[in-house]
């Protein structure tokens, strides 16, 4: 019996053992390392340190084996592991125009400064299952280019800037960025919590929110300036040393959306930007957290509210897939108390309306 | 007893701080908690941390009571009334093993109790905490979805808005059909959500002896009732607020004073009346 | 640098700060009700140890603290800079917490208020006071007490009550006030009408 079980301690205990058990299958075959998880699975590896805020390949593949590849859920393992690390302090900016690129494209110039890079790219595979990968056996290396550490690449954007064409970049926060990890979200966000949010927003709702806004709902016209994916260096200030050292290399993709001129009789025309960041290759996500945030811009541009895109507050509230999936799933968990209210209610109601429909019967019928 | 899912990814648990929070989130939720004591039926925003539960399982009571929990507590975990639901079991082993606490299932001897859609039959007393699971902290949520203009309506005690949503359904249904969450007025200033109870339980929450604290984790608030605080559910004159009654008696205990859950115990469709506080009943017998 | 010898804090800070939590938030839910604060450390010994008590289990980094002048003194900076983190600040509208001696004039001018929006966002200012009781007394009521309770602070200055009422009148805005002396306080929530 659901309602009134006894022993829910033990029925949790064997659940327990029984999803290990799921997770290992068959001991016929062989487990999975966490090496194999990064080296072969190393796109889920990225998505979730991003949506898991945690840039640590070998902890996001233990969340992706424990969750036997459910994402959301390995993004929840990870987050719940950050929560409890400690802080020492914020990074410097990352400095993208340092990146050992891996690939580079922009959509709106032939050619650029730098070039354009495909890099490892689906973009241009058949979508053919290629039915060789069932079978094991080595595979050929690909061909590399030397890497050239010490050139800078300039970004697309700034070169537009330069010109006049694309607005500058906000300007620096004063102090440090806010954290919504740490503080509650205080609406209307300030432009570094709202990247936060978006960075750490589920993929598919920002996908289908970018989506929407190239099918008009709040269209903003856009371009992708560039996309760039590749090793950029991290920064730390220490307080006992007072100047900052280089901590170690990030693999990140970066994507700057130029977006339709604004402009009025007094402000000539410029273009506009979106802004995505995210850890690793997970260039779909950072294409659709430009839209997104470039939809989400429209105070500061002086735009009209038309489109789901565009509410801060419907976005910023929904985006978190660990907030979603909590609260979505939670109606497995019982509400028979409540039902019971409701049953008490409608059976009440129920009976006076059948009353009043006799009692009209009755009246009818002695007419 | 296997390894849960959280052992797995970490160093074990002497890694963690007494009771799971470290020192500087415990500090914060505790400025909190008095702020809203201070201020009874406000929700005050906290840094709510992301919880080795999910989010909508009770994550909001659970930093309360990781707050609140020392060595000295005695704890009880409820979901529905009883001690023995899964979630209440889950989030008691939780405490048992990160806070290393004594708990119970009797009402009477519990320091705090947690609790998720109920308040136990038995009268509280002086010096007992209730810690309530929230979901949605906000009472006019449904009626305006958005946090930037509920939180003016707060400000500006502009409560129209609800009781105009009570009024309807008067006017639809000859009575006030809210059944459970049901809306209080608390020391006369705030409108709260006293989170998913039934409407049965409200007139517990009137000038109880213990003080009542409200965790919504995921939406990241904590709201309070102190003791001895008017807390009145939303009415007219003409439709005062009444509570569910029923016809049947526990078939346990016979009492016809508690809340009863309904069970379905055969194909016929066969109904069972027992109370939903376990412990309340199991005194009874 | 100050030569003296650091007064030590907490001596299990988990645990010392959840008990001392705990005789606080009972103080908030009963106001006018006398809580003794045993686990608090003697501190540097110009502020009464149920202060301490208070500012080592609610002050860190994030809080910045303000101390009135005659409390002011190096050997309390250093202590509750080493102990709490918390940044000590001139201005009292910036403080989250403040320490202030009973019998001054507009004990509350000054401090934060919270706003409509946002009420939590007012400071707590811990007084202190020679005796929590034997003083004048009055009548507390509001949320937290059965009814009424009478209450006789003592050393509170004349103006201090008609201040009270001003804050009181703010709410849900207001300050929340902690009375301490010895290892004993009593809170006082914005929430709380006295009549003296």
């Amino acid at each position: 019996m659901y309602v009134a079980v006894k022993g829910g301690e033990t029925a949790i205990a064997h659940s327990l053992d029984f999803v290990a058990d799921k997770r290992r299958g068959d001991r016929d075959v062989s487990e999975l390392s966490l090496e194999q998880i990064d080296q072969q699975l190393g796109l889920a590896v990225d998505r979730v340190m991003t949506e898991g805020s945690c840039y640590d390949r070998s902890l996001a593949a233990l969340a992706i084996k424990q969750a036997r590849g459910d994402l959301i859920e390995a993004i929840f393992l990870l987050r719940a592991y950050r929560t409890t690390l400690p802080r020492f302090g914020a990074s410097e900016p990352l400095d993208t125009t340092r990146m050992v690129a891996e690939r580079r494209i922009s959509a709106t110039f032939k050619d650029v400064p730098g070039g354009q890079v495909l890099g490892p790219t689906y973009d241009y595979t058949h979508r053919l299952l290629d039915f060789s990968l069932a079978a094991a056996g080595e595979r050929p290396e690909a061909p590399t280019a030397p890497a050239d550490a010490a050139h800078t690449l300039p970004r697309v954007g700034d070169i537009l800037q330069r010109d006049g064409l694309l607005e500058p970049p906000p300007s620096r926060l004063n102090g440090e960025a806010g954290d919504l990890t740490r503080e509650p979200l205080v609406l209307p966000a300030d432009r570094s919590l709202r990247l936060q949010n978006l960075a750490r927003g589920d993929e598919g709702f920002l996908l289908a929110l970018g989506y929407s806004t190239q099918r008009g709902y709040g269209n903003n016209h856009p371009f992708v300036g560039e996309i760039r994916y590749g090793h950029v260096p991290v920064s730390f200030v220490p307080e006992e040393l007072g100047f900052a050292i280089e901590i170690g290399e990030i693999e990140v993709t970066e994507c700057d959306m130029v977006n339709q001129f604004a402009g009025s009789h007094d402000v000539p025309p410029q273009f506009t930007r979106g802004y995505g960041l995210a850890f690793g290759h997970v260039e779909r996500k950072a294409m659709s957290m430009a839209l997104v945030d470039r939809a989400l811009r429209v105070d500061e541009l002086g735009e009209a509210v038309t489109s789901p895109a565009q509410d801060e507050e419907f976005v910023l509230a929904h985006s978190d897939n660990v907030e979603a999936s909590g609260f979505v799933q939670h109606l497995k968990l019982p509400h028979y108390v409540d039902f019971q209210s409701e049953l008490v209610v409608v059976r009440a109601l129920r009976a006076e309306v059948e009353k009043r429909l006799e009692q009209a019967a009755l009246a009818q019928a002695a007419e | 007893m296997p390894d849960t899912t959280i052992q797995n990814t970490l160093p074990q648990d002497g890694a963690y701080n007494y009771a799971y929070l470290d020192e500087q989130t415990k500090r914060m939720i505790r400025r909190a908690i008095l702020k809203a004591v201070a201020v009874p039926g406000y929700q005050v925003p906290f840094g709510g941390r992301e919880m080795p539960l999910p989010y909508g399982w009770g994550t909001g009571g659970i930093q309360v009571t990781a707050a609140l929990i020392g060595r000295d507590d005695t704890l009880k975990v409820i979901d529905q009334g009883a001690d023995d639901t899964t979630n209440a079991v889950s989030i008691r082993r939780f405490f048992a093993r990160v806070a290393d606490v004594a708990t119970t299932t009797h009402t009477e001897e519990a320091t705090i109790i947690q609790t998720r859609h109920r308040v136990p039959e038995t009268p509280l007393k002086d010096g007992q905490i209730l810690v309530f699971q929230v979901p949605i902290p906000e009472p006019l949520r449904m009626l305006e979805p958005r946090e930037t203009e509920t939180r003016t309506l707060h400000a500006l005690s502009e409560y129209g808005v609800m009781q105009v949503s009570l009024y309807e359904s008067i006017a639809r249904h000859g009575r006030i059909a809210k059944t459970y969450n049901y809306p209080v007025m608390v020391n006369g200033r705030y409108i709260m959500s006293p989170s998913p109870i039934p409407k049965f339980d409200n007139p517990k929450l009137d000038h109880s002896a213990a003080l009542q604290l409200y965790g919504a984790g995921r939406e990241k608030r904590i709201y309070a009732v102190p003791p001895h605080t008017p807390v009145k559910s939303l009415d007219f004159d003409d439709h005062p607020f009444e509570i569910e009654t029923w016809t049947e008696s526990c078939a346990l205990c016979g009492s016809t004073e508690s809340f009863l859950d309904e069970m379905i115990v055969d194909d016929t469709g066969k109904r069972l009346f027992v109370c939903s506080d376990t412990d309340y009943c199991e005194s009874r017998r | 640098m100050s030569t003296t010898v650091l007064a030590p804090g907490f001596t299990n800070a988990p645990h010392d700060a959840q008990r001392l939590f705990r005789g606080v938030l009972d103080a908030f839910s009963h106001p006018g009700r006398i809580v003794e604060l045993r686990d608090a450390p003697a501190g540097p010994g110009t502020l009464s140890t149920a202060a301490i008590g208070f500012l080592l289990t609610f002050a860190d980094r994030e809080t910045p603290l303000w101390l009135e002048a005659g409390i002011d003194k190096q050997e309390v900076r250093d202590f509750l800079r080493f102990h709490a983190g918390a940044p000590i600040v001139q201005a009292r509208e910036a403080a989250t917490f403040g320490v202030i001696v009973a019998g001054g004039g507009e004990p509350f001018a000054g401090f934060a208020i919270g706003t409509d929006t946002y009420p939590d966002r007012a400071a707590t200012l811990v007084i202190e006071v020679p005796a929590l009781d034997g003083g004048q007394p009055a009548i507390w009521r509001g949320p937290g007490i059965d009814r009424e309770v009478r209450v006789a602070i003592d050393g509170l200055g004349d103006g201090f009550w008609p201040a009270w009422s001003a804050n009181h009148a703010l709410f849900p805005c207001g300050v929340d006030l902690v009375f301490a002396s010895g290892s004993r306080l009593i809170a006082l929530p914005r929430s709380v009408a006295v009549e003296a």
